[in-house]
């Protein structure tokens, strides 16, 4: 690894007084699997976004292969080889894979189209790098894992030497995320250059071969993965020591929110096929397993936002019919949804207004139909300060915020209401090691203070190290809970894939 | 040149975009004047004062500044709540001869200070239920309003048409389709007298206040606002959408219509087919010269009664078409979408 393809030389970016990257500098070989660490907000985003032309950088340059790159032109970039997955993919879901691909590289005035040579071309390196996909297949039909096959494929259909990743596996499955690491591998062993951002630790110590850490918009530190450890990166990136904190033995209370033989069927497919579970006081329930397996049906029928086709809930011990959103907020239940960016939060609405939106109604909030701005504003004050939500106050615009910081607005206005019941879907994706743990805590607090939490999630170790007892789900059921002190990873494992007995409770 | 997104937009520059993309769009026609061969100076100097150089002007100037405000506001509200409300002509024109119906056959003989209401409210209801149509086919069926409510602009006209020249025809009229008049006892009265201008003009900019309180201060305000930025996340929060949406098309085609019932107890009386010269269409124009903004849409409509009065006078001084106040209405709108580009984006180097 000598040959140097890409350097960054002291980029720097503002955005009004707030200074996001400060002084960057890195470089990257050919052949290497460069891993950016760095907090929520710590400007990883905003690097990566300069890089691609997306932000032209306030001071520094960026070369390529020893030429300087014209900044702020992503056509530029791409013409030097340089590629880029979004988080937030950019393919167009009624086009096919192919369509897809070609977008944007056809000349505009060329009568014949290239669709045989592209589709050649598609082939050869969906087959050199192991990313099978079936070209005329409608982008819309395909899993989230297949879709992002795709723009990793149109980066290299355009001839990317150098390809960016921002946090490629929030959305993957963990098997996915193999896959993709295993691809990655591949394309560095064949001469590309990778950049990837996650907050994973395990992922990034499997997989990086040098990881660059950012806080404040400052390169702090750079380690061969070889030569670190986790703690070390988790510590880097914070400042200072973090440990997820991990759950001590605790009285549970009364059951609060049951369901029994809860079917939901969406569009003629049953996404959940007579779930039970018991969810009591002071206890953490985790449901685990491979996303796409009607976690989302679970979340949103117990968010309010999803009817069930048949079978009972019952809240405090009373058969309910359907939740509303009306109800789950009036009778405390707080709602963490997985999809932040959809359903969490209106990015275009101010951080105030997605702090109270769900509670509007509420007295101390409006008063005959008037909005109580002042009331709003401080109580997402509040929430700004107790949370740690940075990069921004109550009136920001909330699309500014960084990944993580939303994701920490949307915990924080469920948790300070001290919720009777919590629905925590995926609720740490995304955020930072630091946040991680502070998330846990809190989590771990709610219970204390006797809040019955469903935490729906596939992270093994979030799940080991919170819940008190453990259901896997896996096509849409349930199984029997199981004591988290009697399991292990392996056994845990087995449930994921499906492995259950029956009878066993 | 590359163009970069701006986040912060100082409040003077969303102040100044307006005004900019109207002087852009007045130094572009003035090519078209010049070309006409008219001095460019002078004839917007004739607009001015052709729009308000005499009483006898500057409240007709009003006057037809009027409706435009309501239409404006009706698509103004409505594409906040991203409600694409493109049937404001047929709106106006179903209030319209609703107040002329109910005012000359049910409360011919009502006096002023009962039939003048329950006339607006009339006007206002006819408009509400000609959207709540098209809003009704999109939740139901995702039916794109913006056809529906175009298409059935031109239903509502023949509706009227056919009314004018059937059981609501006025039988003095010699022939012409036109329909009866509604009671003197329920014109709005003057607001300057011995002119056209009328309480109208009050009642809209009241309106327009209204609106502006409604949106950025009430809880319906909040939730219609979620529900055009993101529906699954105002659903997520609560929010009924379909109510929401509904009330959206109600307060929208409300305003729309009561636009068509004030023109109708304002200034005519009656209804023929020419009573809008395409007030539904301006008020498109008038929503997006405001910027969606309430208090913008007064001024917006200002200006455009402004063009469209003034270039009467400017065409009798000058010898140039009245055409010209079109072009420049129209270019104003194009410069103002490249305005609020401007305005969102920075240049750099
Ligand atoms: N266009 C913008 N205008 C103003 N501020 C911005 C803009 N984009 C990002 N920021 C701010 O810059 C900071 C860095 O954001 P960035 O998205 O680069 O963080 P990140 O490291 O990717 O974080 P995360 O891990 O949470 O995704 C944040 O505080 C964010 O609020
Ligand atoms: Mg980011």
């Amino acid at each position: 690894m000598t040959e140097t393809v890409l350097e960054i030389d002291g980029v720097s970016k503002s955005f009004g007084d707030n200074k996001v990257n400060d002084a960057i500098s890195m470089t990257l070989a050919r052949g290497e699997i460069v891993a950016l660490l760095g907090e929520n907000g710590a400007g990883k985003t905003t690097l990566m976004s300069i890089l691609f032309g997306h932000y032209t950088p306030d001071e520094g340059c960026i070369r390529v292969a020893g030429a300087n790159l014209p900044a702020g032109r992503p056509r530029a970039a791409i013409h030097a080889g340089i590629g880029m997955v979004h988080q937030h993919f950019s393919l167009a879901p009624n086009l096919t894979v192919l369509e897809n691909v070609m977008t944007g590289t056809e000349k505009l005035w060329s009568l014949r189209s290239e669709t045989g040579r592209a589709r050649t071309k598609l082939k050869a390196l969906a087959e050199r790098f192991g990313l099978a996909v079936d070209p005329d297949a409608r982008l819309g039909d395909l899993s989230v894992g297949e879709q992002q096959r795709v723009e990793i494929l149109k980066a290299l259909y355009n001839d990317a030497r150098i390809l960016i990743l921002d946090e490629p596996t929030a959305v993957l499955t963990n098997l996915e995320a193999e896959t993709l690491f295993g691809t990655l591998k591949e394309m560095a062993r064949q001469g590309l250059s990778l950049i990837f951002i996650s907050h994973k630790l395990d992922e990034v110590m499997a997989a990086a071969d040098r990881v660059v850490v950012l806080r404040g918009g400052k390169v702090v530190a750079e380690r061969r993965a070889a030569e670190t450890s986790k703690a070390e990166l988790a510590e880097l990136m914070v400042g200072h020591r973090v440990a997820r904190p991990i759950r001590d033995a605790h009285e549970r209370g009364e059951p609060v929110l049951e369901a029994a033989a809860v079917s939901v069927r969406i569009d003629g497919v049953d996404r959940l096929k007579e779930a039970s579970f018991r969810l009591h006081a002071g206890e953490v329930l985790g449901i685990i397993g491979v996303s796409g397996n009607g976690q989302a049906a679970l979340a949103s029928l117990l968010s309010g936002t999803l009817a069930r086709s048949s079978g009972d809930i019952l809240l405090y011990g009373e058969a309910i019919g359907d939740l509303s959103v009306a109800d789950t907020v009036a009778s405390g239940i707080g709602r963490i949804p997985e999809d932040r960016t959809r359903e969490g939060a209106i990015g275009e609405m101010a951080v105030w207004e997605n702090a109270v939106l769900e509670r509007i109604d509420e007295p101390r909030f409006s008063r005959r139909g008037l909005v109580d701005r002042s009331a709003a504003i401080a109580f997402a004050e509040t929430i700004v300060r107790d949370f740690d939500v940075r990069g921004g106050g109550a009136r920001t615009r909330t699309r500014l915020l960084s990944g993580g910081n939303m994701q920490k607005l949307i915990l924080g206005r469920n948790l300070a209401e001290r919720p009777r019941i919590l629905i925590a879907a995926q609720p740490a994706r995304g955020l930072d090691e630091g946040a991680v743990a502070a998330v846990h805590a809190r989590i771990l607090e709610a219970r204390k203070a006797g809040t019955a939490v469903l935490l729906i999630s596939e992270d093994l170790d979030e799940v080991i190290g919170l819940a008190d007892r453990i259901q896997a789900i896996v096509g849409g059921r349930l199984s029997p809970p199981v004591s988290a002190d009697e399991v292990d990873a392996r056994a845990l494992g087995l449930m994921m894939a499906g492995a259950w007995k029956k009878e066993a409770a | 040149m590359r163009f970069e997104r701006r986040e912060h937009r100082p409040l003077a520059l969303i102040v100044l975009t307006p005004l900019l993309a109207v002087a852009a769009a007045l130094a572009l026609s003035g090519l078209l004047i010049a070309a006409a061969g008219a001095p460019v100076l002078e004839a917007y100097w004739r607009i001015l004062v052709g729009a308000f150089g005499s009483r006898l002007s500057a409240t007709e100037t009003l006057t037809r500044a009027t409706p435009l405000m309501l239409t404006g506001l009706a698509a103004a509200v409505a594409f906040r709540a991203r409600v694409w409300n493109i049937g404001g002509e047929g709106q106006f024109y179903l209030g319209a001869i609703a107040t002329a119906a109910v005012g000359s056959q049910l409360l011919s003989g009502a006096p002023g200070y009962l039939s003048i209401p329950l006339l607006l409210i009339s006007g206002a209801l006819a408009g509400m239920i000609l959207l709540i149509v098209p809003l009704w086919l999109r939740l139901r069926f995702s039916v794109d309003e913006v056809v529906t409510s175009l298409l059935l602009n031109f239903v509502a006209v023949l509706v009227v048409s056919m009314l004018i020249d059937g059981p609501l025809k006025d039988p003095l009229a010699f022939g012409w389709p036109q329909s009866q008049s509604v009671a003197d006892a329920a014109m709005l009265p003057k607001l300057v007298a011995r002119s056209r201008l009328h309480w109208g003009f009050g009642i809209a900019v009241v309106l327009a206040f209204v609106v502006h309180f409604v949106q950025s201060r009430t809880v319906f305000g909040m939730k219609s606002r979620a529900a055009g930025l993101s529906p699954d996340g105002a659903v997520f929060a609560g929010v009924p959408l379909a109510r929401t949406l509904l009330l959206v098309a109600c307060l929208s085609g409300g305003l729309a219509g009561l636009a068509g019932a004030v023109e109708v107890l304002g200034v005519k009386g009656y209804v023929t087919t020419d009573l809008s010269p395409g007030f539904g269409y301006s008020g498109i124009v008038v929503a997006m010269l405001a910027g969606l903004h309430p208090l913008g849409v007064v001024l917006a409509a200002l200006f455009t009664a402004t063009m469209f009065v003034g270039a009467d006078g400017m065409s009798r001084a000058l010898k140039i078409p009245t055409y010209i106040a079109d072009v420049t209405v129209a270019l104003s709108l194009i410069t103002m979408l490249v305005a609020v580009f401007f305005a969102q984006y920075r240049i750099r180097r």
